[in-house]
């Protein structure tokens, strides 16, 4: 029933755009992701007494804390910066690129 | 996802991965309990979010009427209302009590795990949200059957699906009737038998609609319980963590070793293993999957994982904190303790101590009518995700071939819904006895094994044939099995041999590159007919994944 539709956005180079800018995206907020978990992980396996290290002088909080705090907050907002992102200029994009497909 | 159902997930993952510590062996789901004096405040109150929720289960049964309604709620839940669900599903009891208790006992190791529960969903962002949206109607096989042949590649996730569901179900099945007979002083058999029952009732009656917002209630009340016991309990500390963390190493027998990592996670294989499992097993869940079809669109799609990974990483950091005040508050309390110096209940009813020390017995009757009201919510969604696999993918694709009514497809589901509430009643009573920590561990390994690497081929690699599908979909589940199997959890905990032939306690990292390379192989190998025609579909399913021309939409009401 699209198939003429699929064919038409197949061949508008704003698609290939789209799905280039897109990915691309994706790809780096991943990788920021995977790699700041796997830091994470590889530290936690190999170096744990770094992160034991006192927040301060005389403290008892450990680094540890705010680096595990701060890895959650990340990864929230890494969801939030593809959202903002995705929900706007792509999916505006989008919605020209499937209109003027539909015409 | 408790990883609730995630979790729920989470916690009863925790507690396999310390299932030979005897911290963990003496937790809220190992183990044997002592039934506790009746508790009237939790039943009360669970009373009434039980009149509750059959309220709702009315009128979602009253708005139930097409199959769409029944497995998705029409399509047209919102994603600030999905994030919620999703929350719902993922925080569970066994997150609240298994990740306290774990940071009771270890301190700052409870935090790592907590980390690798939540960072499977930026990336399921990434990389399949608006996509699962786009190709789905109501379950994960739509996607990969999508441009595959309907009967093998349905029959595959089928039995993924079923599969992680069925051991998901035991998991929480034997963890309920446990809990409920610490918090609720009722019998084990009678709690199993009431879970099933109420989870049969929300589903069959309500389906997609009722359990979104059981819910969504539920994580309304987690996030509201655990947030107020958490400042009842930093009041004492003049909400000041440095004299929280202060107290908590000089009474805490690990001293000042709880503000780091504790070796639990040494081994670096395990380690990996162990992030894989959790990152994409988490993203072959069918119950977790099934949740990105009720919404209107991928907007909303994605804007369900920014809200849910939120709640999570919320919760998460509040039940760690949690754990960190009860090692001072409920640790240095001898009326928490029996005569032996065991905490009483075991190592995982740290949270719900505090509970009752911070809010008195009102508030330790609601945390435990809360900890009760997260299982149901569990387990119904998982049940439709089950019940969702065999009618629509079973029954009407397989055997009916496509031809089936929407009426008998809806039939077969509340008929599939019934037959898995009793099973789970049955299984549920029949391992009441056993070792069931490895189950939810061999359930994600299973999703992230078959159920995962099938999906996201389909969606991402033109050369994805249903030759490679089926058979490497098949040898990823059946690794998963044999090498849970063979390691340390099954064949030394529970066959008693001396030594594992698989070392490891985490199939993940072997399983799921076994499962890629077999089939990306098979797919190559595959130069029939019916592989370049599935090729040449490759182009329009990916436009639609990426535009939604052609998406399911949300119906009129």
């Amino acid at each position: 029933m699209s198939e003429h539709i699929y064919e038409r956005i197949k061949k508008d180079p704003r698609f290939s755009d789209l799905q280039k800018r897109r990915g691309r995206f994706a790809l780096i907020l991943s990788i920021i992701v995977l790699t700041v978990y796997y830091g994470f992980i590889m530290v936690v396996a190999f170096a744990p007494e770094k992160l034991a290290t006192p927040l301060a002088e005389g403290m008892t909080t450990s680094v540890g804390i705010p680096i595990g705090a701060a890895i959650i907050v990340l990864a929230w907002l890494s969801t939030g910066i593809y959202v903002r992102r995705a929900n706007s200029e792509f999916d505006t994009l989008n919605k020209q690129i499937v209109e003027d497909a539909s015409k | 996802m408790s990883l609730n159902r995630i979790l729920t997930v989470s916690g009863l993952f925790a507690l396999m991965l310390f299932a030979g510590d005897p911290v963990w062996a003496a937790g809220a789901i190992e183990g044997e309990v002592t039934k506790q004096p009746v508790n009237l405040s939790a039943i009360s109150m669970f009373v009434v979010f039980v009149c509750i929720t059959l309220g709702i289960t009315y009128w979602a049964a009253r708005r139930t009427k097409s199959a769409k309604d029944f497995y998705t709620a029409g399509g047209g839940i919102t994603g600030f209302q999905n994030g919620l669900a999703i929350a719902g599903d993922y925080m569970s009891a066994a997150t609240l009590l298994g990740l306290s208790g774990l940071v009771f006992a270890k301190g700052y190791d409870g935090f790592v795990y907590s980390i690798g529960f939540l960072v499977g969903w930026p990336i399921i962002l990434f990389m399949m949200a608006e996509r699962l949206r786009n190709l789905g109607k109501f379950t994960f096989a739509d996607i990969c059957s999508f441009r595959l042949q309907q009967t093998p590649i349905r029959s595959l996730a089928a039995s993924g699906a079923l599969s992680v569901v069925v051991l998901y179900l035991i998991a929480q099945m034997v963890g309920a009737g446990k809990l409920i007979q610490l918090l609720f002083g009722l019998d084990y058999a009678y709690a199993v038998v009431l879970v099933g029952i109420m989870m049969m009732v929300y589903v069959t009656f309500g389906g997609m609609i009722a359990t979104t917002w059981v819910q969504i209630i539920k994580a309304c009340l987690l996030l509201f319980g655990g947030t107020f016991m958490v400042i009842m309990a930093l009041s004492q500390f003049g909400f000041n963590f440095e004299a929280l963390a202060t107290k908590a190493t000089e009474v805490h027998k690990s001293g000042i070793s709880l503000m780091a990592p504790g070796g639990l996670l040494a081994d670096p294989v395990s380690a990996i293993s162990l992030g894989l499992a959790l990152m994409f097993g988490t993203a072959g869940l069918p119950h977790i999957l099934m949740r990105f079809f009720t919404v209107t669109d991928a907007k909303e799609a994605r804007k369900s994982v920014f809200y849910a990974t939120g709640f999570i990483g919320y919760f998460f950091m509040v039940v760690c904190t949690m754990g960190l005040c009860a090692i001072v508050i409920v640790g240095t309390d001898s009326s928490f303790y029996d005569a032996a110096g065991k905490l009483l209940g075991g190592g995982n009813m740290a949270a719900m101590h505090l509970a009752k020390a911070v809010g008195g017995d009102l508030f330790f009757g609601f945390i435990s009518a809360v900890a009760f009201a997260t299982i149901l919510a569990v387990v119904s969604g998982l049940a439709l995700a089950g019940a969702s696999a065999i009618s629509h993918d079973l029954y009407a694709s397989v055997f009916k071939k496509g031809k089936a009514t929407e009426q008998q497809e809806i039939r077969v589901s509340r008929i599939a819904t019934i037959c898995l509430g009793l099973l789970a009643i049955v299984l549920g009573i029949a391992f009441e006895k056993q070792n069931i920590a490895f189950m939810v561990g061999l359930a994600f390994g299973i999703a992230g094994s078959a159920n995962f690497p099938v999906l996201i081929l389909s969606m991402y690699w033109k050369g994805l044939t249903t030759r490679g599908a089926f058979i490497g979909g098949f040898i990823g589940l059946l690794t998963a099995l044999a090498l849970v199997i063979l390691s340390p959890t099954i064949w030394v905990s529970i066959f008693g041999f001396e030594e594992a032939i698989f070392p490891y306690k985490h199939p993940a990292l072997f399983s799921m590159t076994t499962a890629f390379l077999a089939i990306y192989v098979f797919s190559k190998l595959d130069n029939s007919e019916q592989a370049r025609k599935e090729a040449e579909l490759f182009d329009s399913q990916s436009v639609r994944s990426q535009t939604g021309v052609g998406a399911e939409g949300a119906s009129a009401h």
